[in-house]
């Protein structure tokens, strides 16, 4: 059997008192795609942010449990954010390209390593957005602003952004929420490719989505991992009446 | 026939007649605003004018001009009306005020949005407000009793000149331009900031590369801005230059800005006299120069409108 390359155990969350993970153990594996599906508010998003310390940032958040990559609890004091964050690379629900130029959003993170040299950082960069499927689009507006895209295609600059740093693992949160189907389909299509490469963490509220591209699906409510298998498990014969109601669209 | 719906759909409803009211006062006040600037404008423009068109002094004379005397003539019989002590004065004490406060605005402002967190910014703020509202007069006198000396025992003379009116304007500035970085700062959208540190940035290079950079056309109008302040203000550096009428050859010795010749002088000249309509080129240079500092404000803010 394959080691899991991240490894959450009965992780607590807590905004203030109040309690958003009650105690999550999950298991995620390399070169799949796992879905993380649930109604809003059950703490999709949370969990996914606790894998790369994204919650970090907030005020007042309280974490107990481990999440280990590799034998790891990123959450031990010795742990270096920066280098966490270069092996488990994120893209958010809202395309967030920076106000620069699509080549510049790309070689973000390369020029932070300080260790690339020009041509290098041309190539990386070329091979990102190829890989992200929005090479085409863009080829011929390298160092025009990234705003100046679709939508569909600012996000696949984002994810480029972060193919460029070659993490480990990618978290995205709902990425394709906000764009229209055909960008969604391209998207879908391009995180099936990158499988072989990385291991992929992918909340998202379309049931179609998460039984296309995904290999596990978990299943939230209310800050519980209610259950977490398969895709095909999950959605042909779940084992929870939960599971099953929401599957089949009866809440949430 | 009398069909009241009819009529009503005919009349004009209440709420329209008073929206036709508050236009008429809108348009009323805005008209007002628009005559009384296009007055100033009108009034400065042709008492300026009248120094070149009735006195006969040559335009570009007076802005190369380096002796400001214009009660005599010079030994060619023409009028002494240089104002480039005035001129250079007033630019150097300007770039001097911000080349210094826009560091020390830049790093305050950090400080305030992304360092000191929520409670250090409690306290920073309101501070920062009251030195705005604080009256020029004030920070003259204090340029006057405390800076003026302190710079006369460093560099010797009399201590005034343009390092103390430098001194006092880059105080002066200082909290505005501060105020407006920070606000401009604070908007940067949460997501550029969030996208760099998941890019593993470190906080200083999210500092560095995308908030400041995000945040550069508002921080270079905070700048402009103070200069356009600085370069108007007249009480305080007048009470700290010195009032001498010559080119500036040093920091430290007494100078002149054109302001500080216009608050000096209008009170002691009659109208009419070349004296007095020199002064009124002066007002007039100054003028325009509020006015560019108004068209790079608004071209920056144009600029920054289309990258963001
Ligand atoms: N920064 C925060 N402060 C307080 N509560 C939060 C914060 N972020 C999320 N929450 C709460 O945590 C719960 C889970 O949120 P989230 O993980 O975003 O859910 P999901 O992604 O499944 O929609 C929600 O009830 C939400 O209101
Ligand atoms: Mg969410």
């Amino acid at each position: 059997m394959t080691k899991p390359i991240i490894s959450t155990k009965d992780v607590h969350l807590f905004y203030g008192k109040k309690e958003v993970l009650k105690g999550i153990s999950m298991d995620f594996y390399p070169n799949e795609i796992t879905a993380l599906i649930g109604p809003s508010g059950s703490g999709k998003s949370t969990l996914l942010r606790s894998l790369n310390r994204m919650n970090d940032f907030q005020d007042n958040v309280t974490i107990t449990g481990s999440v280990n990559i590799e034998d790891k609890n990123i959450y031990a004091p010795t742990t270096n954010k920066v280098d966490l964050r270069k092996r488990v690379g994120m893209v958010f629900q809202q395309p967030n390209p920076f106000p620069f130029s699509v080549y510049e959003n790309v070689a973000y993170g390369l020029k932070l390593e300080k260790k690339h040299t020009k041509e290098e950082i041309d190539q990386i960069v070329e091979d990102s957005l190829k890989a992200a499927a929005v090479w085409d689009d863009v080829k011929d507006k390298l160092h025009e602003s990234a705003l100046s895209l679709s939508g569909g295609q600012q996000q696949r600059v984002c994810i480029a952004r972060v193919l460029a740093v070659h993490p480990e693992v990618i978290l995205l949160d709902e990425p394709t929420s906000a764009l229209d189907p055909i960008s969604s389909g391209k998207i879908e299509n391009m995180l099936l490719s990158l499988k072989d490469e990385y291991t992929i963490v992918i909340v998202t509220h379309n049931m179609g989505q998460a039984s296309r591209i995904s290999d596990k699906t978990g299943f939230f409510l209310d800050g519980n991992l209610v259950e977490y298998n398969k895709t095909k498990h999950i959605f042909m014969t779940p084992s929870e009446k939960e599971t099953d109601d929401y599957i089949s669209g009866r809440f949430g | 026939m009398n069909d009241p719906i009819r009529e009503s759909m005919l009349k004009k409803s209440k709420a329209a007649k008073r929206e036709t009211f508050g236009k008429t006062i809108s348009f009323l006040a805005i008209a007002v605003i628009v005559a009384v600037v296009a007055a100033i404008f009108y009034f400065v423009a042709s008492k300026g004018i009248s120094t070149f068109t009735q006195n006969g002094v040559n335009f570009w004379d007076f802005l190369t001009g380096s002796t400001w005397n214009p009660g005599s003539k010079g030994a060619d019989g023409k009028p002494l009306v240089g104002a480039l002590p005035m001129i250079l004065g007033s630019f150097f004490v300007t770039i001097l005020a911000a080349i210094i406060a826009t560091p020390f605005a830049i790093a305050a402002a950090i400080f305030m949005t992304e360092v000191a967190g929520k409670k250090g910014t409690k306290i920073l703020q309101p501070v920062i407000e009251l030195l705005v509202g604080i009256p020029s007069v004030v920070y003259g006198f204090i340029g006057l009793s405390v800076v003026v000396p302190f710079v006369r025992s460093i560099f010797g003379g009399t201590g005034f000149g343009i390092l103390a009116g430098t001194f006092v304007l880059f105080v002066m500035i200082l909290p505005t331009v501060t105020s407006m970085t920070v606000d401009s700062l604070r908007s940067v959208p949460r997501h550029y900031r969030e996208a760099s540190y998941a890019l593993a940035a470190t906080r200083w290079q999210t500092i560095y590369k995308v908030i400041l950079r995000s945040a550069m056309p508002g921080i270079l109008t905070a700048i402009v801005f103070g200069m356009a302040r600085a370069f108007g203000e007249a009480l305080a550096v007048q009470m700290v230059i010195g009032n001498a009428f010559t080119v500036p050859n040093s920091l430290t010795t007494p100078a002149s800005t054109l302001t500080s010749v216009l608050t000096m002088g209008m009170g002691n000249s009659v109208m009419g006299t070349l004296s007095n309509n020199a002064l009124w080129s002066l007002a007039l240079i100054l003028l325009m120069m509020s006015l560019i500092f108004n068209l790079v404000i608004r071209w920056i803010g144009n600029k920054g409108g289309n990258t963001k």
